[in-house]
C-alpha cells in the first residue's frame, strides 16, 4: 500500500518527518510480525523449505537445522540425491555484507609522532569478504561443501573443501568427512550472529597468550584433516573425533605433526522452554615450534611441542530467550609460551607453560524469526604466565558485543538482514608501550545471501 | 457513448457480485479457523494448544502448507506431490477407519516421521511439546474437527508367525484384490493403472514401489503396513480393504509384500526358497 505523503510546498517538514516516522514504525512492525526466515538459499531452493525451518535466525541453526547438517545436508526423505533436482539447479550461494563501520583503538604507535601512542578512529563505507558457498549432496549419503572465500580486496582462498560419507553401515552414528572443514563446534563461529571487526569472532576461539608462538590451535579456524562423527536420529546426542594436521588449515604449510578435536554433547527436551544442550570438547596435539627453511622458504616443521584446550558448553532456552555458555581452559608448552624453538635452544630462566581460563555468555532474544537481539560478554584470564616476570594479568581480555538483526522481508530463495552491532574489546598490557589496549567497532550492514 | 460509459460500472457490479461468494467463503474459513484457535491435541501426557503451535507453524510449515493451511504456500507450486490441504481434514496416515478423522497421535507421528517420497521431512528434532502444539494448530484449520471426533483406532491382532503358506496366500490376495493393477505384478509401482492415478486434488500420484524402500509413507513396521491397507490412505487411490479382507488375510498380504522389499527378512528367505514368481495378471480360467 502506498503511503500518502503530501507534496504541497506549504507542508511543513516536521509533518513530513512525523508521517515518515510513523510509516517507518508501522512498516517495521508490519514486517517484523510476519513469518518465516532466511537460510543458505541453495538448500532452500533444493528442498522448498522456508529458511526459518533450519535457522533460529539466519545464520544460527535451530535443532532441525543441526539435524539437517548432521545428516550431511540431507532431509533423508529419499529426495536427497541431486538426480531429484531439476538439472538447472545450481547448489551455490553467495554471501556478502556491504556496510558502514567505525573502528577505534585507544593506543596506536604513530610513526609521524616518533612512535608515540595515539588514539586512532576511522570510519566509512566498506565491504565484507565474500563467501561462495557451494554444498549439498553428490549422491545419496555423499555430501560436500566447497567455500571459495575472498577477503574484502578479492583475494581468494578455500575456506572449506570437504567430502563426507554419511550414514555408513546405514547408521547415523558413522559418518566420515575429509578435507578442510570447520571443527565440530555446536557454537559455530561460522554461523555467529556478529560481524564487526572486533565482535565478529569469539576471542577464545583464537586466543594466543602474549609472547606465545602457537598459532596452530585456533578452534575457530577451519582445519585440514579427517573427522568421524555420529548422532542420534534427532541429533539430541552427538559426537565427533577429528584427526588434523597441525597447520591451522593452511595448505602447503609443511607440518609433520597432528592434533585432535573431540567433542560430545547431549540435548534435552525441556517441554515448553525448548531443547537445551550441554557438551564437552578437547583440542589437543602437537605443533612445530620452528621450521627448517630452504631459500627462506619453510620446508618442514620441527621441534614439535604439545598444547591443549578443553572445556564445556551449553545452550539453554527459555522460550524466546536463549543463552549460549562456553568455558575453556588452555595450556601451551613453555616453548610456545616463550616463542623458543625446540632446536636445542634453552628455555628462558623460569619459563613455564602458560595457562588460562575463559568463557563467554551470549544471550539472544528472538522476538520472531525476523527480529533478533543479541549480546555477548566474554572474558579471558591468564592463570599462569610463561614468564613469571610478566604481570599476572598480561593479555587478559574483556570483550562485549551487542546488536540486532532485522530481516525485513521473508522469502525462501534469498536471505537479507539489516545488521547493527557495537563491540568493544579491552586487553591488558598489549599496547605497543605495554599499556592497556581498548578497541571498538560499530557496524551497520546489509548482510545478504542469494 | 452512453452505453460505453455504462459498461464500466455494470462490469464492476457483476464482478463484485460474482466475487462475493468467493470472498465470503474465504472469510468464513478464516473466521472459523480463528474460532478454532482454542483447539487442543492430546498425545500421551502432552496437551498441545493451537495458539502455541502457530509460531512453530509459521516457522516450519507455512512455506508449503500456506498461512490458511490450504496447501498453497509459496513453495507449493514447485512440489510434487503437493502439500496437504489441512482445511479438508483428510489425512492419509491414520490408525482410524477410512473416512474418519485421525487420532492426535496419528498426526503427531506423521509430523515426527515425515512422509517418504515427498518434501515433508522428519520433524523429529522439534521438541515433543512443539509437535503436540503443531497437531492442535493443524486441526484448527479444518471445520471437521468442530463437528466430528476422530475415529476409533482399528484393532490390530497379534502378528502371526510367517510361513510359506502365508506368503503364498498373501500372493493370492495380491492377485485377487488386483493390487498389481497399480503396484505392478512385481510391486514396482508400474501397474497398468499407474500412469492414470490422481489424488483427491486431481494431482497425478504414483503407486508405491516396494523394491525401493524398507519403509512406507506411513511407517516402517509390519503393523504399519497392516494399518495401511486396513484403513486406506484417504485422499489417495489406495482404498481401505477393511470390508473385504479379514485380519488373517491382511497379515498374509503383509508377509507377501515384505518379500518385495530390499531388506533381509524371514519372509524374503522363504520366498526365495519357494522360488516365488510374480503374479500373473491374466490367470487361466478357474484360477484366482
Amino acid at each position: 500500500m502506498r503511503m500518502g505523503i503530501p507534496r504541497q510546498p506549504s507542508c511543513c517538514l516536521s509533518l513530513v518527518g512525523s508521517v515518515l516516522s510513523i510509516a517507518l514504525v508501522v512498516l517495521t512492525l508490519e514486517l517484523a510480525g510476519s513469518s518465516s526466515s532466511s537460510a543458505i538459499p541453495a538448500f532452500a531452493r533444493k528442498y522448498d523449505l522456508p529458511c526459518s525451518a533450519c535457522h533460529e535466525a539466519w545464520p544460527k541453526l535451530n535443532t532441525f537445522g543441526q539435524t539437517f547438517k548432521d545428516n550431511g545436508y540431507q532431509l533423508m526423505n529419499k529426495h536427497d540425491s541431486p538426480i531429484w533436482q531439476n538439472p538447472s539447479y545450481w547448489p551455490v550461494t553467495f554471501r556478502i555484507t556491504p556496510n558502514f563501520h567505525r573502528e577505534s583503538t585507544n593506543r596506536v604507535a604513530i610513526d609521524q609522532a616518533g612512535g608515540a601512542e595515539q588514539k586512532v578512529t576511522n570510519q566509512g563505507f566498506d565491504l565484507s569478504g565474500l563467501d561462495i558457498l557451494t554444498g549439498g549432496t553428490l549422491y545419496n549419503n555423499i555430501s560436500f561443501l566447497v567455500t571459495p572465500s575472498a577477503d574484502n580486496t578479492g583475494a581468494f582462498h578455500f575456506e572449506s573443501a570437504w567430502v563426507r560419507f554419511d550414514n555408513l553401515a546405514k547408521s547415523p552414528w558413522l559418518n566420515v568427512k575429509a578435507g578442510k572443514f570447520e571443527l565440530d563446534n555446536i557454537i559455530s563461529e561460522k554461523r555467529m550472529m556478529t560481524l564487526s571487526n572486533k565482535g565478529g569472532s569469539f576471542q577464545l576461539y583464537h586466543f594466543v597468550p602474549v609472547g606465545d608462538s602457537n598459532t596452530f590451535a585456533q578452534i575457530g579456524d577451519n582445519q585440514l584433516g579427517v573427522e568421524l562423527s555420529g548422532h542420534s536420529l534427532d541429533s539430541r546426542r552427538r559426537y565427533s573425533v577429528a584427526v588434523l594436521s597441525s597447520n591451522d588449515g593452511n595448505v602447503n604449510l609443511p607440518s609433520n605433526s597432528y592434533s585432535t578435536f573431540v567433542t560430545a554433547s547431549q540435548a534435552f527436551d525441556t517441554g515448553k522452554l525448548g531443547v537445551d544442550r550441554v557438551g564437552v570438547y578437547l583440542f589437543a596435539g602437537e605443533a612445530p615450534t620452528f621450521s627448517l627453511t630452504s631459500g627462506s622458504t619453510p620446508v618442514v616443521g620441527r621441534g614439535n611441542k604439545s598444547f591443549h584446550r578443553e572445556g564445556a558448553f551449553g545452550l539453554f532456552y527459555l522460550k524466546k530467550l536463549d543463552f549460549t555458555l562456553y568455558y575453556q581452559h588452555g595450556w601451551d608448552s613453555a616453548f610456545f609460551g616463550t616463542s623458543t624453538p625446540a632446536d636445542g635452544t634453552p628455555l628462558p630462566t623460569g619459563a613455564q607453560a602458560p595457562t588460562w581460563n575463559g568463557g563467554f555468555i551470549e544471550t539472544h532474544y528472538t522476538l520472531n524469526p525476523q527480529l533478533f537481539f543479541l549480546q555477548r560478554s566474554e572474558w579471558v584470564r591468564m592463570s599462569r604466565q610463561a614468564l613469571a616476570t610478566n604481570p599476572s594479568n598480561l593479555g587478559d581480555i574483556d570483550a562485549y558485543t551487542a546488536g540486532f538483526r532485522w530481516y525485513p522481508f521473508m522469502f525462501s530463495r534469498a536471505g537479507f538482514a539489516f545488521h547493527n552491532e557495537y563491540s568493544i574489546v579491552r586487553q591488558k598490557g598489549t599496547s605497543p608501550a605495554g599499556l592497556n589496549l581498548t578497541a571498538s567497532s560499530v557496524l551497520f550492514g546489509f548482510d545478504f545471501a542469494f | 457513448m452512453h452505453m460505453k460509459s455504462m459498461k464500466g460500472p455494470l462490469f464492476m457490479s457483476m464482478t463484485v457480485l460474482l466475487a462475493l461468494p468467493v470472498v465470503s467463503a474465504a472469510q468464513t474459513t478464516e473466521d472459523q479457523q480463528r474460532q478454532q484457535m482454542g483447539m487442543e491435541s492430546h498425545v500421551g501426557k502432552l496437551t498441545g494448544r493451537a495458539k502455541d503451535g502457530q509460531k512453530a507453524y509459521e516457522r516450519y510449515c507455512i512455506g508449503c502448507h500456506g498461512a490458511l493451511g490450504d496447501g498453497t504456500g509459496e513453495n507449493a507450486q514447485w512440489m510434487e506431490p503437493r502439500p496437504r490441504n489441512f482445511t479438508r481434514g483428510v489425512f492419509r496416515c491414520r490408525s482410524t477407519p477410512t473416512g474418519t478423522l485421525p487420532t492426535d497421535e496419528d498426526v503427531y507421528d506423521t509430523i515426527a516421521r515425515g512422509l517418504l517420497d515427498s518434501n515433508m521431512p522428519q520433524w523429529r528434532p522439534l521438541s515433543k511439546q512443539e509437535r503436540a502444539d503443531l497437531v492442535a494448530y493443524v486441526k484448527h484449520f479444518s471445520t471437521r474437527y468442530a463437528t466430528e471426533k476422530p475415529g476409533a483406532p482399528i484393532e490390530i491382532p497379534a502378528e502371526p508367525e510367517v510361513t510359506a503358506d502365508r506368503i503364498k496366500a498373501g500372493q493370492a490376495s495380491f492377485q485377487r484384490l488386483q493390487c498389481w493393477k497399480c503396484h505392478g505384478v512385481e510391486g514396482r509401482g508400474n501397474g497398468p493403472s499407474a500412469d492414470s492415478l490422481t489424488d483427491d486434488q486431481n494431482m497425478p500420484i504414483k503407486p508405491f514401489n516396494f523394491h525401493d524402500e524398507n519403509s512406507f509413507k506411513c511407517g516402517s513396521s509390519d503393523r504399519d503396513l497392516y494399518k495401511i491397507f486396513m484403513t486406506g490412505l484417504d485422499g489417495s487411490p489406495m482404498p481401505s480393504y477393511a470390508d473385504t479382507v479379514k485380519p488373517d488375510e491382511a497379515w498374509n498380504l503383509v508377509f507377501y509384500l515384505r518379500t518385495m522389499q530390499p531388506m533381509h527378512s524371514k519372509a524374503k528367505t522363504i520366498a526365495k526358497q519357494l522360488g516365488l514368481k510374480p503374479v500373473n495378471p491374466e490367470p487361466a480360467d478357474g484360477q484366482d
